[in-house]
């Protein structure tokens, strides 16, 4: 009777708080759920904010001017040659060219601030045609050059035309003239190939983030080249080979730390070591894939590591039962069957690499290049590097091209990360 | 199956790589060979410097690379401190040819230039630059003495009671330093200590300010030291927030941001026009007419200096001085005009490019 009635109250008792724990265990879930989409949030908005500030600065608007090549401005000794071809005022024939479709503007003042609506590339774009094809001189042709940044700034809209006069850098006659070029369909946006062929510019409307990508891929070439194999090679010596001792247990606490160390102290090493020691020069992407080296080895040591571990001893134990050397074991079986795990950690490795400025601080890698690198021992830029100057400059279209550098670096970012995910997915095995 | 194919195959290729280390070892010392190749030929300039210089000097390097055979030269951001650094390190290519400074070289820095072998160094001087106090144009525009400017932002004040000694900074409200300002909390958006902009905002307007206290100017003849960190010393309770290098990001803090003022270079003031507007002070609004005039107060000189020993063995640092003092470039109506730089008057602009014209050095020590 006793008995019977205690589990009475043990079930009562756990009824009753039952509809307290479904709840505890709801609100529990919602929590999670809640902070889950906070960060989903919050990813969205950098995300929005970014695209929706950078979008536009995949087009560039253009101008679409006739140019006489007048050979008297451009060949006036007739001889052709491209020296003399190169030095010619180009800048005239684009400036004669903008006067004709306003003939009305005639004043030395309104004349400079007409100027003022093509960019100062038209100039460049004119004496490359030239040089690409002398045919052209003492011909007509109509051509489209880059209008100024802030020209483009008002046509897509940054430039608030209700403000008074004073307060923008756009005078009301140059909004005239713009409303009058854009009436006549001389006034089009076209897709910004520049931006991914160039170098930096102080000129928005000519910089490019050609340049820094370059530099960028140079940079994890070299980290790639040095890091993957030095890291695979401690990786198998210290999992594989190396006993158990103090001096083992040193290394690895060593390397665990230094995957931990701020990327700052690495370039500050690479500036003793690299530059000052060694004599390598500043600013070149050969130093940063060293410094950067330097930082992701610690990182690709320990995934590797941690796929040699998830190999199971029973591969080891049968190859070495079947005669193999302990060499041909590791080669033959294991490392192929962690080679997925160390290419996953080597390309999150990479893509931290590739997200680093702080060390290319130290060795001279923020500057303004205008030349392509053509090798990694020419001085360039790195993406990250590229986004904080841009967002250092005064000119207002600069704000759109940081946007636009962020996205693209976040596309190599995504796509470096999908590869990680997608070799996990194919070639992962369980046991 | 599909296996079994991987495995052969990145076998084969492991194979190959026998000996990992040696290659790596041996792909460094190649690295290594190729740097000291490069290093060997530099076919470009290279300058370092002012961060305050440097949206000048790559207008000019950019013109100059796209107009004249030689590469465009290689523009370092590093501060006036850290480029006169790198500057003085040494004569030879691994040391920069040109650095620029939003500040006068220090005696200081000529003898460690010196200590290290550089010692023909041509001075020049490309212009001027104001710094401003700015806020949104949305709120009241202020009017400032630099007197105001120093009660507000100095670290010790003297006291409000009129005895001369100092007290912790109690002001809270700009209407507490003078009761004509507007009624807003002190809230000061400025650069850290790192930059020449802070150098000079406190040399030119705190310290313009302190010294207006007789008995604090007193101060200066009897220990400098003193005096000094009296009037350069910048409040540390929150009233003034280091916003970083970066002038954009305090212009769109203020543009946010009404209660706020900031203090930034003339030529983000320029661009910007509006969304912020500059404070009048002293009674003169920073317009380029009046600093270039030199009535505004708070305004600075800015300079590039030449490493004479590299003139000949670098190509193209002649031209590229020439380009930079062309009137076209550094002249009244330049293009570095249209950047915000403040053109000399025409009289020292004149007497600059006859100077960079015979490659004037300076002496060893500064006059």
């Amino acid at each position: 009777m006793n008995g019977a009635a205690s589990q009475e109250q043990v079930l009562e008792r756990v009824r009753a708080s039952l509809g307290r724990r479904y709840r505890q265990e709801r609100r529990f879930r919602l929590y999670g759920l809640a902070s889950a989409l906070l960060g989903l949030m919050f990813v969205g908005l950098i995300f929005g904010t970014i695209i929706s500030n950078g979008y536009t600065a995949f087009w560039q608007t253009q101008v679409l001017i006739d140019v006489y090549f007048d050979p008297a401005v451009i060949d006036p000794g007739g001889g052709r040659d491209p020296l003399e071809l190169a030095r010619a005022d180009y800048n005239r024939l684009a400036r004669a060219a903008l006067t004709e479709l306003f003939p009305d503007v005639r004043a030395r003042r309104d004349r400079r601030s007409l100027n003022r609506l093509l960019s100062s590339g038209a100039a460049y774009q004119l004496r490359d045609m030239v040089l690409a094809e002398p045919e052209l001189i003492g011909k007509h042709r109509a051509v489209w050059v880059p209008a100024d940044d802030e020209v483009d700034m008002v046509v897509k809209g940054y430039i608030d035309r209700s403000l008074p006069e004073k307060s923008r850098r756009v005078k009301d006659r140059q909004l005239a003239w713009i409303d009058r070029l854009a009436d006549a369909g001389r006034l089009e946006r076209h897709f910004n190939a520049a931006f991914f062929e160039s170098g930096d510019s102080r000129e928005p409307e000519l910089a490019g983030i050609g340049g820094a990508a370059l530099g960028s891929f140079y940079m994890l070439l070299v980290t790639l080249v040095l890091s993957f194999p030095l890291g695979v090679a401690a990786a198998v010596y210290l999992e594989e080979f190396a006993p158990r001792n103090r001096w083992v247990d040193l290394i690895e606490v060593n390397i665990n730390n230094l995957a931990a160390v701020p990327s700052i102290v690495f370039g500050l090493l690479g500036l003793a070591v690299f530059i000052n020691f060694l004599g390598m020069p500043r600013s070149a992407p050969v130093v940063g894939g060293l410094v950067l080296t330097l930082m992701t080895l610690p990182t690709i040591i320990i995934a590797s590591r941690a796929a040699l571990k998830s190999v199971p001893p029973s591969v080891r134990e049968a190859a070495l039962g079947v005669g193999a050397s302990q060499m041909q074991m590791v080669l033959h079986h294991v490392v192929p069957l962690a080679l997925p795990g160390m290419l996953t950690g080597t390309i999150i490795g990479m893509a931290r690499a590739l997200g680093e400025s702080a060390p290319l601080l130290m060795i001279g890698m923020v500057a303004f290049i205008v030349e392509l690198p053509g090798s990694p021992f020419e001085p360039a830029t790195a993406l990250p590097v590229q986004i904080y100057l841009w967002a250092d400059s005064p000119e207002r279209a600069f704000v759109e091209r940081t946007s636009a550098a962020i996205i693209v670096l976040l596309a190599f970012l995504l796509l470096m990360n999908g590869a990680a995910i997608w070799l996990r997915k194919r070639f992962e095995r369980r046991w | 199956m599909k296996f079994s194919g991987l495995f052969s195959a990145e076998a084969i290729v492991l194979k190959k790589h026998h000996s990992l280390p040696a290659l790596a070892g041996a792909l460094l010392l190649a690295l290594a060979a190729g740097s000291a190749h490069a290093q060997a030929a530099r076919d470009y300039i290279s300058i370092v410097g002012s961060s305050t210089v440097y949206p000048f000097a790559t207008v000019v390097a950019e013109q100059f690379g796209r107009t004249t055979p030689f590469k465009t030269p290689k523009v370092e951001s590093t501060g006036s401190g850290g480029g006169l650094k790198l500057f003085c390190a040494g004569v030879g290519v691994s040391h920069p040819d040109i650095t620029n400074a939003s500040r006068r070289i220090k005696q200081s820095e000529i003898d460690n230039c010196a200590a290290n072998g550089v010692t023909e160094i041509v001075e020049v001087k490309i212009g001027y630059d104001g710094i401003v106090l700015a806020n949104s144009v949305d709120a009241e525009p202020y009017e400032l003495s630099l007197r105001d400017v120093f009660l507000a932002l100095a670290k010790d004040v003297p006291d409000p009671s009129g005895a001369e000694r100092l007290v912790p900074n109690p002001y809270r409200n700009w209407r507490d330093v003078n009761p004509a300002l507007p009624d807003e909390p002190i809230e000061v958006l400025g650069p850290p200590p790192t930059s020449g902009t802070r150098d000079a905002f406190v040399e030119l307007a705190m310290e313009g300010g302190c010294k207006t206290f007789p008995w604090i100017a007193a101060i200066k003849k009897q220990d400098k030291q003193r005096y000094k960190a009296i009037c350069h010393g910048i409040r540390e309770d929150g009233r003034y927030i280091e916003a970083g290098e970066n002038d954009n990001l305090i212009v769109q803090k203020l543009a946010a941001n009404h209660h706020a003022l900031g203090i930034f270079g003339f030529s983000f003031l320029d661009q910007n026009a509006d969304l912020v507007q500059g404070a009048r002070i002293e009674g003169v609004e920073p317009t380029f007419e009046a600093i270039a005039a030199g009535e505004y107060p708070v305004s600075r000189p800015l300079f590039f200096y030449v490493k004479k020993a590299h003139i000949g063995a670098i190509p193209g640092i002649p031209e590229y001085l020439e380009e930079f003092t062309s009137e076209r470039a550094m002249g009244q109506e330049g293009y570095l005009v249209d950047r915000g730089l403040i053109p000399l008057p025409p009289e020292e602009y004149a007497a600059v490019v006859d100077r960079v014209r015979r490659l004037e050095t300076l002496g060893p020590t500064l006059e």
